[in-house]
């Protein structure tokens, strides 16, 4: 969390300097307001998970109020035979080999954009950004008529391959390409007789590591973010995401399955998330500001 | 808002970004093998998840769909290159639906990249203290997934125990979250929960590259830190909003989570054709693929449009 990993290390640190009691009191009750904003609904969230099963509803939502946290996991885990870690399990699958193969890909795509020259480059790049810019979801109708035409409707890979496709992850391996690996190592490998791909892998993919990582942890999210696709080409719940799985649950009104599980599921389903986020900090905080470097 | 990918502050990549030693010559001529192995497997990929889709739902669009009166013979299909069309543009529902997300975008982008700018310069200036912790606050709700945002905050709206209305109680004050007027805001605020600090990050970076040397300057020519905000630091983070806001506007474009989840328990203040996509959805639960496929392309257009104009008219003395 300290200063380290990001250039404003270099600014005059001197708290005192320059700044006025009022000025760091205005300035934090500012931020302090914000984050009560952004983090409420999460903190509302854990509290009702801990609640004994039943009261998540009942009182001001804001304080403890009993505690049964391991009971309400049960329960989950009782309802419809365990099928909550099922969806857990497919989400992490999906999103886990869904961002890897399309870090590599992306990773691929952008050294070669960066370091050769060819004919089409140009065309392929405009292509690659001109793709950014529609709307993803629009994709998801058509593909969905496209594999029901092709019998991939209820198979794991209607919802893989969409996901590992990421422009946007080509244009920023492209640029953290030109950014992070000196042209004088790719040379130096060349005299040294490495192959191509060789050069690659020993030495441009270490060099933007900490930036495929920040091109993971993006595409993670937008893989479990996308709830249309696999929600129209898994029909099988055993297959379904989390995401659709406590959609499916919730649309049932606690008639089917009680309101409670809901949200004791919900808070589960993203706690990977922001562990994720917590301890990759250093990771995404460096590759977001390597972007953002003119 | 769905931007996405990551923090990256140009507009256009580096044409060839000036390397350390200021050598340009990092390309070589490549073999057709080299290129294949780097470039094809994301290319089939792209060709066959991207463009393969792209072309089958403009064709699909031209084409329409007629149902014998008792629909026992199977529907046949008929070559009518403007029918979807004009019957996008005479359905009401779906024009009503264009229309509220534009007037959604035009509402919450700025409110949301005001915000985020903001917050942004807050956690720059010298007075912000605890800094990691407020950036990594206003960062998590981008960790929550839209339909799981969406089921928190519908929680939260909910009437029987909104703990915000809750808490209101004592001021006399109630929210009606899903009245017919409020409900597209109450949707809107998701959107902002979920993609204000997203958008800070970005713009926070941007700060961050801006040279001490230069901020203290100012200070020593006597600027305040009002003054050093309008003429400094906002100038350069420009781009940075140019290409925010561009992504917002093709998130608002793909509003659809928020309301899909919400829709059970709006009481009806959220239609089956509460946005485009909703609408094209809609069509094709119908059967009416090629109409979901025109309204998709008239949506695809429209944003299209959007973005460039708003390239071209902020490129106007773009000194980047």
């Amino acid at each position: 969390m300290s200063a380290t990993d990001i250039p404003d290390a270099s600014r005059p640190r001197g708290a005192k300097r320059g700044t006025t009691m009022a000025s760091r009191g205005l300035t934090l009750s500012l931020l302090l307001v914000s984050s009560v904003y952004f983090l409420f609904p999460l903190w509302w969230l854990l509290v009702s998970v801990t609640k004994p099963f039943g009261r998540q509803f009942s009182g001001n939502g804001l304080w403890f109020d009993g505690f049964d946290l391991f009971g309400n996991i049960g329960r989950l885990t009782a309802q419809n035979d365990g099928i909550f870690w099922r969806w857990m399990l497919n989400s992490v699958l999906y999103c886990g080999i869904g961002a890897l193969v399309g870090t590599l890909l992306s990773a691929m795509a952008g050294h070669l954009l960066a370091t050769y020259r060819f004919r089409g480059r140009n065309v392929l790049f405009g292509v690659v950004l001109a793709a950014v810019l529609i709307p993803k979801i629009l994709f998801t109708l058509p593909l969905y008529l496209m594999f029901s035409g092709i019998g991939l409707i209820d198979n794991p890979l209607a919802v893989l391959l969409p996901s590992v496709v990421s422009p946007f992850g080509v244009y920023l391996a492209r640029v953290f390409a030109t950014q992070s690996v000196p042209d004088e190592v790719i040379e130096a490998g060349r005299l040294d007789g490495a192959s191509e791909f060789r050069i690659f892998r020993t030495v441009a993919l270490p060099m933007m590591l900490p930036a495929l990582v920040t091109i993971f942890l993006f595409q993670f999210v937008d893989i479990w973010n996308n709830y249309l696709l696999p929600a129209m080409v898994l029909s099988d719940d055993r297959l379904q995401p989390v995401t659709v799985g406590l959609v499916g649950w919730n649309a049932s009104h606690g008639v089917a399955v009680p309101a409670p599980l809901v949200v004791i599921g919900s808070l589960i389903s993203v706690i990977p998330l922001i562990i994720a986020f917590v301890s990759l900090q250093r990771f995404w905080r460096a590759g977001m500001t390597a972007g953002a470097v003119k | 808002m769905r931007p996405t990918g990551t923090a990256e502050q140009t507009a256009a990549a580096p044409k060839h970004a000036v390397l350390p030693g200021g050598r340009r010559g990092r390309e070589t001529a490549l073999g057709r093998r080299t290129l294949l192995l780097f470039g094809g497997p994301f290319a089939v990929l792209f060709a066959a998840m991207y463009i393969a889709p792209l072309l089958y739902a403009t064709v699909s669009s031209l084409f329409v769909v007629k149902r014998s009166g008792l629909g026992l013979a199977p529907p046949t299909r008929r070559f009518e290159p403007l029918h979807n069309f004009a019957q996008a543009f005479g359905d009401h529902d779906f024009l009503a639906g264009l229309a509220r997300v534009g007037l959604f975008a035009v509402v919450q982008v700025p409110l949301m990249l005001g915000l985020a700018l903001g917050l942004a310069l807050l956690l720059d200036s010298r007075s912000a203290r605890a800094k990691g912790f407020f950036r990594l606050g206003a960062f998590l709700p981008y960790a929550i997934p839209g339909v799981s945002a969406a089921l928190v905050w519908s929680f939260m709206y909910s009437s029987e125990s909104s703990p915000i209305n809750h808490l209101l109680e004592p001021l006399g004050v109630h929210i009606p979250f899903f009245a017919n007027g409020a409900v597209l805001w109450s949707v809107a605020n998701i959107v902002t929960w979920s993609w204000t600090g997203y958008n800070m990050i970005i713009i926070y970076s941007a700060l961050q590259t801006i040279p001490a040397e230069v901020l203290e300057a100012a200070k020593m020519d006597g600027a305040s830190a009002l003054r050093i905000a309008w003429n400094i630091k906002i100038p350069a983070v420009r781009s940075s909003l140019v290409l925010t806001t561009v992504f917002s506007i093709i998130g608002s474009a793909q509003l659809f989570n928020e309301p899909a989840v919400l829709q059970p328990i709006s009481s009806g203040a959220i239609s089956s054709t509460f946005t485009p996509i909703m609408s094209a959805q809609a069509a094709v639960a119908a059967g009416n693929y090629p109409y979901a496929a025109a309204q998709s392309v008239v949506l695809a257009v429209a944003v299209g449009v959007l973005s460039f104009v708003f390239f071209k008219l902020t490129s106007r003395g773009e000194n980047a």
